[in-house]
């Protein structure tokens, strides 16, 4: 190993504030992300230098300044699991796709099987954490701490779900289909890691794929090689990795993660009054409206009385983007951003906004979206007691001059 | 049944004989030294019991609580995950982690 691939294994966030600090006078400087400081950056095989949550199971969170480009490269994608061991090898001579249950001819499929006997379709979409930006509720909650970073957005390909669906024949009495990965926890007492969506929001939904490809690779090994769920619009919880198990059932399913684990509040906010704990819950589906400054970077330094283009992006649960509004006056007046290409409406929506900071000293951009039914993003943030939904207007500090 | 378990031994057999036919395998790093715990009595049984399951870098970036949060998170591990921690060694944690960990 190279002396520089070394040195970039063991680099860290709170190292790189120091260096900040001794190049430029501490006094300029924006505070440091408090929910970040201290954590390590790490290289994980097939992976660039991504920031540690936590080593085992592995969990990597993607730094912000991928978030200024529609498509996160694999390498920079976050990686969440849940239980460990994770599965490290996978042989495609006998790994399956087993669909089982309520059908009226159960299937074991090859990867060549799913490449080959389904059309192909590809799909961009987010895939984000349902705990994304846990770390900054308050009053604070337990579970992975995580920043911004538990998001990614690629172009998913692979088959149907549905179209897998109709080649076993689903049975009458049919209500839920469950889906298990390759990854099983270490002792028999620990829930194995299984979700369950609607058959009718299956077989509705032509874009709920199997998918073998991201952004026209294989997917990388901590993002579920060689296959798993993609649910456009809905959070990470439901795009099972490294999938293996199918089963069609005639109930709805409740085991651990889809009850009492992933559940919101069952009002339209998803919010309780901080410190409370909801009534009636029900599990978490279709994501927030969130937009985010990937370019220039908090605490970056930008001159003073030339442009600058701030850079980013925003997303919704499916809807798709319709507006990106920046203020640079902390939120008293905004001024639309010029939108990028439309990617679909699950995918990363870029924006640009052109900037001339006027003044020197600290300067703070805000940035908030509109979805194409009106939903945004609030002043204040929701609070609930799992930390998920988060979608309150963010922003970054710059020093200007 | 006995229940002593080496998780990162397990781990590292499954992936040596997986490899043997696997068209894809990757190794992961050790645990992060951003994990280690604080030092303070019952520290040994709670690095011990607590990392047969998962880093401990769990417990370092959670927020700080008293007894009862802690109690708390150690009656989940066991209760609902399962954790074969005995009732000792569940008091000696909660101590530990409250003391360490605390407000």
């Amino acid at each position: 190993m190279s002396d520089v691939s070394r040195r970039e294994m063991v680099k860290r966030i709170a190292g790189l504030g120091t260096w900040l600090a001794l190049s430029r006078p501490a006094s300029a400087l924006a505070q440091p992300d408090a929910v970040l400081a201290g954590r390590p950056l790490v290289r994980y095989p097939e992976k660039t230098d991504l920031i540690l949550l936590t080593s085992r199971p592995p969990q990597l969170e993607t730094p912000m300044k991928y978030f200024a480009r529609a498509f996160t490269p694999n390498e920079a994608f976050f990686v969440r699991y849940h239980v460990f061991p994770i599965p490290l090898a996978v042989d495609l001579a006998t790994w399956r796709l087993r669909i089982t249950g309520r059908v009226e001819r159960p299937l074991e499929l090859t990867l060549d099987d799913l490449r080959t006997k389904f059309p192909r379709v590809a799909v961009t979409a987010v895939n984000q954490c349902s705990g994304n930006s846990r770390g900054r509720f308050t009053p604070r909650v337990l579970g992975g701490q995580w920043g911004d970073g538990a998001m990614g957005n690629a172009e998913w390909a692979g088959a149907r779900l549905r179209d897998i669906l109709t080649a076993a024949g689903v049975r009458q009495g049919a209500v839920q289909a469950t889906f298990d990965g390759l990854d099983k926890p270490s002792f028999p007492s620990v829930p194995d890691f299984v979700k369950s969506l609607d058959v009718t929001r299956i077989m509705d939904d032509p874009d709920v794929l199997v998918a073998y490809e991201m952004n026209g690779k294989p997917l990388p090994m901590l993002n579920g090689y060689p296959a798993r769920l993609v649910v456009p619009g809905w959070y990470a919880t439901y795009w099972v990795k490294h999938l293996s198990d199918i089963e069609v059932i005639d109930h709805v399913f409740e085991k651990f993660w889809m009850k009492p684990a992933y559940r919101i509040p069952d009002n339209a906010c998803g919010c309780v009054a901080p410190g409370t704990a909801p009534a009636r819950t029900v599990p978490i589906n279709r994501m927030t409206v969130r937009s985010f400054i990937g370019s220039p970077e908090g605490g970056s330094r930008v001159p003073t009385g030339r442009p600058v283009t701030m850079k980013g992006i925003a997303f919704d649960g499916g809807h798709g983007i319709q507006e990106v509004q920046v203020s640079v006056d902390g939120g008293t007046t905004w001024q639309a951003a010029n939108l990028g290409a439309d990617l679909g409406r699950y995918s990363f929506r870029e924006w640009t906004f052109s900037w001339t900071p006027a003044r020197p000293g600290r300067a703070r951009v805000v940035v908030r979206a509109f979805n194409a039914i009106g939903e945004s993003q609030g002043r204040q943030p929701l609070w609930n007691p799992a930390g998920y939904l988060r979608n309150v207007i963010e922003h970054v500090d710059l020093v200007v001059g | 049944m006995p229940r002593a378990f080496a998780p990162g031994l397990v781990a590292f057999a499954l992936a040596v004989s997986a490899a043997a036919a696997a068209d894809r395998t990757i190794v992961l790093p050790p645990d992060d030294r951003y994990a280690t715990l604080a030092p303070g009595p019952g520290i040994e049984v709670t690095r011990q019991q607590c990392s047969s399951c998962h880093s401990t870098d769990y417990i370092v970036m959670q927020p700080r609580g008293d007894a009862r949060q802690w109690d708390g998170v150690v009656t989940k591990m066991i209760k609902v995950y399962g954790a074969p921690v005995n009732d000792q060694d569940a008091k000696t944690i909660v101590e530990y982690l409250a003391k360490q960990y605390g407000n």
